[in-house]
């Protein structure tokens, strides 16, 4: 493919679209898959061809729009009218109304700071392209930033501009993507690989799902860039199984992506050939830790390794290799097409561009969001999330899943960026936001936590193998009302010598749940231990003491 | 450049417990702090196999570093100043010991390798004299189908220089390691039973180097547990080979 | 100066400890100048008296005897060493720990039994869940850990409990000894 085969691609797209009318998008992400919205979709191109239309009206199946608690979402493109909850039998009443004022009954507030306060980059073509389509994607300015890439700038150029960017991991870490692209470059070896890691495993988290379903090109084109950045000329994305919609999206995206030439030998008429493949994860969440994952996709057992040497140095088959995940790759393209100042601009001193978050729990507008960094928990809670349902209190947020922490209501006011998060005892985590009220009880959430990251130790390093087994037997003990001052003392020995002493970042991190509600809700602990009472009621504490002999 | 000549190695100087030592850049700081007397413990490593730093008894302190670091694996560097004994790491080194002996049954007395067991040893070395951590007692196999020699799981500390021995050294890989946390086990060939496996070439490298009485031969009393270090005689053959 | 007020008891064990002590020989005539033993399987006392100063406790708490033995002890005596593996990590008697107590007296009394296949729930105490060591039940000053710990050990405890000092007995004894 040549440059003006490109823009002829977008152009042709373009026009095809001044044929059509009317475009109804209707979600296609797993959210609103769940709630079917295949069904409507069926019914809403049956009621179509019904009415005589189909020259010029069109559905089309787009990602994610985001307010998943409101699915099926379906919009009208040009009016930007959007309908919510929407059921097979409501597609009658709007084709119907293509053309005349929207369905009221069905229609959802886009003027509600849901949408308003949001910043879309990551996601600027989520609900909005056909994911299955990559001409859609290249209408929308895909690939120009790796045409841009591969002829008007060198590597060092494109690692300068997402240094300047100040772009971070969004994985979670948050290390600088810059200074990590150009130790990748400059690391010795005869070839290096690109790695996307898109094995999300937080519970609660679908930010990457939702990137990958909706908009999997830009991932793609992410991931070129960095291969043409570093001198690598292979990519692997990593991707769970349990994300089949994503697999598919993807598979299908590479395919569409060779076909057309923006993917194989020499793109766009350089020298520089890139191809990626697709690994699937078999439900390990240690295969989030680069190494763990490394070794996976050498075939190996998914476990991780002592670090350093690090992969930018010695990676896969102990070549040099970029691994980031899958938001910071969505972030290169519009970084390249835009420059690093442009991305810089937005954001905080320490935190530049914006954060997808995936909102869950004890909030009225669960789904996916985005916003610039340094945005208040607040605004974030009760502004875009709408607040407790049922009048309930505020009780805490829970960020980064098992690595992170529990966060009170006095860091409400808080700006998010990796420092502050990590300063309230938390971390900014791969984007997993679940809000608990005050019928949560925080020995609970612990106990939950610490479940999801014994089960899920890989069981090489002994404090993380056994020690997450004895943290959650007495965090058993704390909730059923059955454990002593001496087991607590003993909790907090436990969680002291796993952060410190674990290989891998999942047993260093394996405490923090239940350091930080330690931090924030000792009274809670203190009630079940020494009142033998769970004041959200949400443990059943027996009446009588339950023989621990 | 001549191509036979030795790759040169530069040398390296550091400071273990105060105390000034040099080293080639390729050695870790086990390898220099042993040649120096100084003592670290160690489980899983095993001079000949790949270190992997999974047991953390060899955790030390290195000055700027953000975490302790293992020393089977980590590489000196110049001015790098170490500390192996410090009231932080004698306190963590005895709690690991104490989990792995919550985790699964060792039972010393009627053990084979009693006398002649690491685990045994480093407790009493490391003076842990009771273990506080309630103990986990899960059910646990022994595989005695083999025609020489038997694993009871109860005894493995999943220090996995079985399986790196098989592989490394033997080149059978018949063992390996699955599940995951507590349940994760060593297993020969696809879980099967070890006389079964059509890999395993009865070497008996695997019983050798067991740090425990997990794997042991049949027949034997525990006064006969003795082992023979065949590793270092092995590597350094290989090595002057190449 | 009056003699230290010493006492043994025998939970779940197998007696090895209590003849490991009786293995001191001709110490014990030295100790015996220092010591009174006021409770132990070794003398007459049926009752097991206030003010201990030390005793030595041989075997696993294994059922409701021995647990209200043990608890009857700690409250009764000022320093309290859990004599052997038993004792110290429950040992022997653990090892019915993983099946559980209705299998392992299912093997005992009915399969393995040829006569009068019964399991007995009368005169002899129940067994608890679980064989557990001393230390968590009741709080312990000193551990002996062996199986058994050899005469000399378990002399240089009594010697230095006599003396007042707190034994060290890492360089003494180990698991399994």
């Amino acid at each position: 493919m040549t440059p003006e085969e490109l823009h002829k691609v977008a152009e042709t797209e373009l026009e095809s679209r001044q044929q059509i009318d009317h475009t109804l998008c209707v979600c296609t992400a797993a959210g609103c898959v769940s709630t079917h919205s295949d069904k409507v979709k069926e019914a809403l191109e049956k009621e179509i061809e019904k009415h005589g239309l189909k020259e010029k009206c069109k559905v089309k199946g787009v990602g994610c729009m985001g307010l998943c608690m409101a699915g099926p979402l379906v919009s009208v493109e040009r009016t930007g009218a959007l309908y919510q909850m929407v059921k097979a039998e409501d597609a009658a009443a709007i084709v119907e109304n293509l053309g005349k004022p929207p369905v009221q009954r069905l229609l959802c507030d886009t003027a509600q700071p849901f949408f308003s306060r949001q910043k879309k980059i990551v996601l600027e073509n989520s609900g909005v392209v056909d994911a299955e389509r990559i001409e859609e994607y290249i209408a929308a300015k895909g690939y120009e930033a790796l045409l841009e890439a591969l002829t008007s700038m060198n590597p060092a150029q494109v690692i300068e501009q997402v240094t300047k960017s100040g772009l971070r991991g969004r994985g979670g870490a948050g290390f600088p993507t810059g200074l990590k692209w150009g130790t990748v470059a400059k690391a010795r070896g005869d070839r290096k690989f690109v790695i996307c890691n898109a094995d999300e495993g937080d519970p609660g988290a679908f930010m990457d799902r939702s990137v990958l379903e909706s908009d999997p090109h830009r991932v793609l084109e992410g991931m070129a860039v960095g291969g043409y950045a570093v001198g690598a000329s292979q990519g692997y994305i990593y991707v769970r199984a349990e994300y089949p919609l994503a697999v598919k999206r993807l598979k299908d995206a590479i395919k569409q992506a060779e076909r057309l030439g923006l993917l194989g030998h020499s793109i766009f008429g350089t020298t520089f050939s890139f191809n990626i493949e697709v690994r699937l994860g078999a439900g390990a969440f240690v295969c989030g830790e680069e190494t763990a994952l490394i070794a996976s996709v050498e075939g190996k057992r998914g476990q991780p390794r002592p670090r350093p040497p690090f992969p930018a140095e010695r990676g896969l088959w102990n070549s040099p290799t970029l691994i980031n995940n899958v938001e910071t790759f969505a972030n290169i393209p519009p970084i390249i097409r835009n420059g690093g100042e442009w991305f810089a601009g937005i954001g905080t001193e320490k935190g530049k561009g914006t954060k997808v978050f995936a909102l869950a729990g004890r909030v009225n507008n669960t789904g996916l969001i985005e916003v610039p960094m340094g945005v208040t928990l607040r605004e974030i809670i009760f502004d875009i999330g709408g607040g407790i349902p049922d009048g309930k209190k505020f009780k805490a947020v829970q960020t980064g899943g098992p690595s992170g922490g529990c966060i009170p209501e006095q860091f409400l006011d808080m700006p998010v960026d990796y420092e502050s998060l990590a300063k309230a005892g938390s971390i900014m985590g791969s984007g997993g936001m679940i809000v608990m009220d005050e019928t949560s009880c925080m020995v609970d959430v612990a106990k939950f936590f610490m479940e999801f990251c014994m089960t899920e130790s890989c069981g090489k390093c002994v404090p993380c193998r056994v020690g997450t087994k004895q943290m959650y037997q007495l965090l058993c003990k704390i909730s059923d009302g059955t454990a002593t001052a001496a087991d607590q003392v003993m909790l907090e020995e436990l969680c002291d010598v796993v952060k410190n002493t674990s290989l891998c970042g999942l047993g260093m991190t394996a405490p923090n749940p239940v350091l930080s509600t330690l931090r924030y809700f000792r009274d809670e602990f203190m009630a079940h231990i020494h009142d033998r009472r769970c004041p959200a009621g949400v443990c059943k504490i027996g009446k009588e003491q339950v023989a621990t002999v | 450049m001549n191509p036979s000549a030795q790759k040169t190695l530069s040398v390296k100087t550091l400071q273990i417990d105060g105390k000034d030592v040099s080293a080639r850049e390729d050695q870790t700081i086990l390898d220099v702090a042993r040649e120096n007397g100084i003592f670290i413990p160690t489980l899983c490593n095993l001079d000949g196999l790949t270190p992997i730093g999974a047991c953390r008894i060899c955790l030390v302190e290195v000055k700027g570093a953000r975490r302790l670091l293992p020393a089977c694996i980590t590489q000196v560097q110049d001015n790098m100043e170490v500390f192996t004994n410090s009231e932080t790491l004698v306190k963590y080194r005895k709690m690991i010991l104490e989990l792995l002996f919550a985790e699964r049954n060792h039972v010393c007395s009627v053990c084979v390798a009693n006398g002649h067991c690491e685990l045994q040893s480093m407790a009493q070395k490391l003076g842990v004299d009771h273990i506080r951590y309630p103990y986990l007692y899960p059910k646990l196999s022994v595989d005695a189908s083999h025609d020489r020699f038997a694993a009871d799981h109860n005894r493995c500390i999943l220090c996995q220089r079985c399986v790196r021995v098989c592989d490394e050294i033997e080149g059978a890989h018949t063992w390996d390691t699955m599940g995951r946390g507590t349940s994760a086990q060593v297993i020969t060939d696809l879980n099967q039973p070890w006389g079964t496996s059509e890999t395993c070439t009865s070497c008996g490298k695997c019983v050798q180097v067991c740090p425990t009485g997990t794997l042991f031969e049949k027949g034997r009393a525990s006064g006969e547990m003795t082992k023979r270090e065949f590793l270092p005689y092995l590597t350094l053959m290989r090595e002057e080979r190449e | 100066m009056s003699k230290a007020r010493i006492a043994t008891i025998w939970l779940d064990g197998c007696s090895g400890c209590h003849m490991s002590f009786l293995d001191i020989d001709e110490r014990l005539i030295e100790l015996a100048d220092k010591i009174e033993l006021v409770y132990s399987p070794l003398v007459d006392a049926k009752e097991y008296p206030e003010n201990v100063d030390v005793v030595l406790c041989e075997g696993a708490v294994s059922n409701e005897d021995d647990l209200k033995k043990i608890l009857k002890v700690r409250a009764r005596t000022k320093i309290l060493v859990s004599l052997g593996d038993c004792a110290v990590n429950s040992n022997v008697p653990s090892m019915r720990n993983p099946f559980g107590v209705e299998a392992v007296c299912h093997r005992a009394y009915i399969e393995n039994a040829q006569l009068n296949q019964q399991i007995p729930n009368q005169v002899i105490p129940q067994l608890l869940k679980r064989a557990r060591p001393i230390h968590e039940c009741v709080k312990v000053d000193v551990f002996v850990p062996g199986c058994p710990p050899s005469a000399d050990s378990i002399y240089y405890v009594v010697s230095e409990l006599l003396a007042g000092r707190m034994p060290d007995t890492a360089s003494k004894t180990r698991f399994g000894a």
